[in-house]
């Protein structure tokens, strides 16, 4: 293996790291739709600390092994249509994952609380696990890395 | 390397395949943190059991059967079946076949830790199912970087 063959390596396993971590909320939010008990959301929101960790390692790691990947290989530059296209949708994609977990991190931290408390239900947490601005914003962060994973395969143009 | 990856290989089958490994890396992780996390604090095992084990059957076997459908479809269309394999579709047949089986083992011993409220047989689902996902790891590598 040499050195591209190593950075393309990186690149891919930030990639799984990134989709996995987007899995990882997908399952969480799916298997906490519409509750409102504090307890049940505060027990998986340390399922969520591996998600948040994999998150930020695949969208730096995914970001930077790719550029570099595209600087090093003569077949590609940086100013290929289809890298522009990706790197676009990755900054997007990745703002309204960040959106997402804003909400659904301080709604979480907000489930902690008052299941530490003895508060049982809370109409907060209720309303951010069910059909909430933070599903639409991670919906549309996992949509745009979808076509990331399309564009990255088909490579449109190269 | 480059050219394979960008005009020869058939997509669809690639894209089936590499997203049904990402999104099986993440449903198994997810089952494995789950299992090992009942330990900690006043976190509920079994509600976590539970969890685990639905995201076994409902998330991780599904994703397996795609991944495992779109890498067969891609080996079908890109590989002549009298030829030697390279060495990371050796490694890939392995993990994926070593991974099926511990898939498995997982899924069942969550199944019953889940049933019968018991804690070591779900730590050793969590145990079983992070070695599945630590050679699936190496088969990631190893199909990326092919050495």
């Amino acid at each position: 293996m040499d050195l591209n063959d190593w950075i393309l390596s990186l690149h891919v396993l930030s990639a799984f790291a990134l989709v996995g971590a987007m899995v990882i909320f997908w399952i969480m939010i799916v298997a906490l739709w519409g509750t409102d008990s504090t307890s049940r959301v505060a027990s998986l929101m340390r399922v969520s600390q591996i998600g948040t960790v994999l998150v930020s390692v695949g969208s730096l790691g995914t970001i930077i092994f790719g550029v570099w990947l595209a600087i090093s290989l003569d077949a590609y530059q940086v100013w290929d249509g289809w890298v522009i296209a990706a790197i676009v949708l990755w900054a997007v994609a990745v703002e309204l994952g960040r959106r997402a977990g804003k909400l659904y991190g301080g709604a979480g931290m907000e489930a902690e609380r008052l299941s530490a408390a003895g508060t049982e239900t809370s109409p907060v947490v209720a309303e951010t696990f069910g059909a909430s601005r933070a599903v639409q914003f991670h919906a549309a962060s996992s949509l745009l890395v979808l076509l990331i994973l399309i564009d990255m395969i088909w490579k449109p143009g190269a | 390397m480059t050219d394979l990856l960008a005009f020869s290989r058939p997509e669809f089958p690639l894209f089936v395949h590499v997203l049904g490994a990402m999104v099986l890396v993440g449903a198994v992780t997810t089952a494995v943190v789950a299992q090992l996390v009942p330990g900690i604090g006043s976190v509920d095992g079994d509600r976590m059991r539970r969890f685990s084990f639905r995201t076994l059957l409902l998330a991780a076997l599904p994703a397996y059967i795609v991944m495992r459908i779109g890498a067969e479809w891609m080996y079908s269309k890109e590989f002549d079946s009298n030829s030697d394999d390279p060495t990371w579709i050796g490694i890939g047949y392995i993990t994926a076949d070593i991974g099926a089986l511990l898939l498995l083992i997982a899924l069942i011993t969550a199944g019953i830790a889940s049933w019968k409220s018991k804690n070591r047989l779900g730590k050793a689902s969590g145990i079983v199912a992070a070695i599945a996902l630590a050679g699936w790891i190496v088969a990631v590598w190893a199909m990326s970087g092919k050495p």
